[in-house]
């Protein structure tokens, strides 16, 4: 567990954890810039950045036009000469047009130079509003099969602001993943000065011992409530929360595999060629002889994402599709 | 590079590099594509002539010549290009991906127009930081096709990055000519933008010289990008090989005879000319031994430098 009882906590919602990362990590290194559409005067389009142009002004909260190539160009650009920047693509479905950027040139910048690129991508991810087929996609498993990038994708306050704060001082890209459909859900935060949770580190949010869900984004706490609601029946399920996909905590992947036997990935995005895939290879390939049944995926359908929200929710794999999904495994 | 002497000397090194590595790939020595800019050696020279080493160099695919005018070794350099772990990118990247930050180049690039992107984010990181470095970002006429173009100069006309955009028009688009690729005038493209524009003879180095180095100046300056096109030509296809055959003879002949580095050599007293002539050819002698020693790269050389935990 991130948290312990020795540590005052305070509730806060997702986008909170984000903003006190984003003020703490600007007050602590100048070298820190924030660079998007929209991330200065209005503070975002779900008020994410509010406040931060105000307190550290326009050179270092910069608007921009709307040119996502451009926009991570900034970033690469930036960080070879000495910037730490942090680049905001409002929705994940608009980081394909700055495709080249991340993966032709950030993530392959060390590869040809031998030289850090601290850069940060922080992006929106999945359905949650009335946003449609262009504007609520998951596309992390794309960026995940890309050598040179690091894959961040946090589901609960604290791992989300001590993420982003653990990324904005890596030195290389990072691509920072947030769930749109988490930014108003609220945890417990540790108030220390210093709350970083390290890149590539899983954790697991319940221990149980007949069966692991991997879970990423919104399904974290939805597998944490099928978890609670089958221990009452006497099923004791273990939720492990990878937060970064690339690079994999594969040993406490697997470690959790292995003591289970069982196992149940759940992800927002759809099955095919996705994290769960991965995961599922991963238990194969190494816990095959420990596994009791075989591993089962939980995601959205292979279809588009729908823009009225009761459809979109329903795409949406649920609290009743993780249980459902951890009887069959159970079975 | 302030003399003409000086510009000379790296014409020269530039022309006898390649010409070198030239007979290297038709030697099969050079284990990846090579894309020759002979002929256009005084847009790099002239463009960097006003540089000091903290400003940022932007390149492309076609690049030796920029390297080398922004200070690259052309040791290393061979030794990249013939697939050595003494390369800048230890044999692994060849041509097209050398990237020297220590000497502000951030590269040559495999991705036309993508340095155009990179280039405003190193300028927006000189006055985000307030220094008064500038970038110079060289990309060819093909590049003005994609919206990365658009895009940088829209943004740096608006927040008056200390860029300079110099169109290397060399008049050819990988295998087809320019009319495939270009309407109207690229020295005009930044005019809405309220960028300033100009057209320049590609193969006078010190015209070149002359005009980057007022963008330079001005970038410097606080007062904003201007964009430079050099007009000049491709004297060889669009990678070695490539016999560019649907090119008319008579126009490759009137280029050749417009060559940027006799038109500089003939400036020089002739014995000052030879010397230099001289000390290229022993600088690109021991350049090529010292690439040859190196070790071919082997498989062990792909996998470090992903990571900075692993570099």
């Amino acid at each position: 567990m991130t948290t312990t009882t020795d540590v005052p906590t305070r509730a806060l919602k997702v986008w909170q954890g984000i903003n006190q990362a984003l003020v703490e990590e600007m007050e602590r290194d100048e070298r820190v810039v924030l660079v998007g559409e929209d991330v200065g005067r209005p503070g975002g389009p779900y008020g994410v950045t509010r406040g931060l142009r105000d307190k550290f002004g326009d050179l270092r909260v910069r608007d921009t036009p709307i040119s996502e190539q451009v926009l991570v160009g900034l970033g690469v650009g930036g960080a070879a000469v000495g910037l730490r920047p942090v680049i905001e693509i409002m929705f994940f479905d608009f980081a394909m047009i700055a495709m080249d950027q991340i993966v032709n040139q950030a993530a392959k910048f060390r590869y040809f130079s031998g030289h850090d690129l601290p850069l940060v991508i922080r992006t929106m991810a999945g359905a949650g509003g009335p946003n449609g087929a262009q504007h609520s996609q998951n596309f992390e498993a794309w960026y995940s099969a890309v050598p040179g990038l690091k894959v961040v994708m946090p589901s609960q306050a604290a791992d989300t602001k001590g993420l982003l704060k653990s990324a904005i001082r890596d030195d290389d890209p990072v691509l920072f993943i947030e769930t749109l459909g988490l930014y108003t859900t609220r945890h417990d935060v540790p108030q220390v000065d210093e709350y970083l949770v390290p890149i590539g580190v899983a954790d697991i949010k319940r221990e149980g011992s007949d069966l692991t869900v991997v879970a990423t984004g919104r399904l974290v706490d939805r597998s944490l409530e099928a978890a609670a609601q089958l221990a009452e029946e006497g099923i004791s399920v273990e939720v492990v929360d990878p937060r970064t996909l690339q690079p994999l905590d594969t040993e406490a992947i697997t470690a959790s595999i292995r003591k289970t036997g069982r196992l149940v990935v759940a992800q927002e995005a759809t099955a095919q060629y996705s994290f769960a895939s991965e995961i599922c290879a991963l238990a194969v390939e190494e816990c095959l002889s420990e596994l009791k049944a075989p591993p089962v995926r939980v995601a959205s359908p292979f279809v588009n994402v729908p823009t009225p929200v009761p459809l979109a929710e329903s795409r949406a794999p649920g609290v009743d599709d993780v249980v459902a999904a951890i009887r069959k495994a159970m079975a | 590079m302030g003399t003409t002497a000086g510009r000379y000397r790296v014409m020269r090194l530039s022309r006898r590099f390649e010409e070198t590595m030239h007979d290297q790939f038709g030697d099969g020595q050079v284990p990846g594509p090579l894309h020759l800019s002979i002929g256009q050696e005084a847009v790099a020279v002239g463009g960097c002539a006003g540089l000091r080493t903290s400003d940022a160099v932007i390149s492309t695919h076609r690049g030796h010549h920029h390297c080398l005018a922004k200070g690259a070794r052309p040791d290393r350099m061979m030794a990249e290009l013939l697939g050595r772990t003494a390369g800048y990118s230890g044999g692994r990247g060849g041509s097209m991906h050398i990237s020297i930050p220590d000497i502000g180049l951030i590269g040559t690039n495999g991705i036309v127009g993508a340095g155009l992107p990179i280039a405003t984010g190193c300028a927006y990181g000189f006055q985000a930081q307030a220094r008064d470095d500038v970038a110079v970002c060289f990309f060819g006429e093909g590049a003005t096709g994609t919206g990365a173009f658009y895009e940088a100069i829209n943004i740096a006309a608006l927040w008056k990055l200390p860029l300079v955009f110099v169109c290397e028009n060399n008049q050819i688009v990988e295998l087809t000519p320019q009319e495939v690729h270009v309407a109207g005038e690229l020295w005009r493209r930044g005019e809405s933008h309220g960028m300033p524009g100009v057209r320049v003879d590609g193969n006078d180095v010190d015209a070149v010289a002359d005009a980057v180095g007022a963008a330079v100046v001005r970038a410097r300056a606080g007062d904003g990008p201007t964009l430079v096109e050099a007009v000049t030509y491709r004297w060889f296809g669009h990678y070695a090989g490539d016999r560019a055959a649907w090119r008319v003879e008579e126009e490759v002949q009137q280029w050749r005879e417009r060559d940027p580095l006799i038109r500089t050599r003939a400036a020089l007293p002739a014995e000052q000319a030879d010397a230099i002539d001289e000390g290229i050819e022993e600088l690109i002698g021991s350049a090529l031994a010292f690439a040859q020693q190196s070790p071919v790269a082997g498989p062990e050389a792909i996998f470090p430098n992903h990571y900075a935990s692993a570099s």
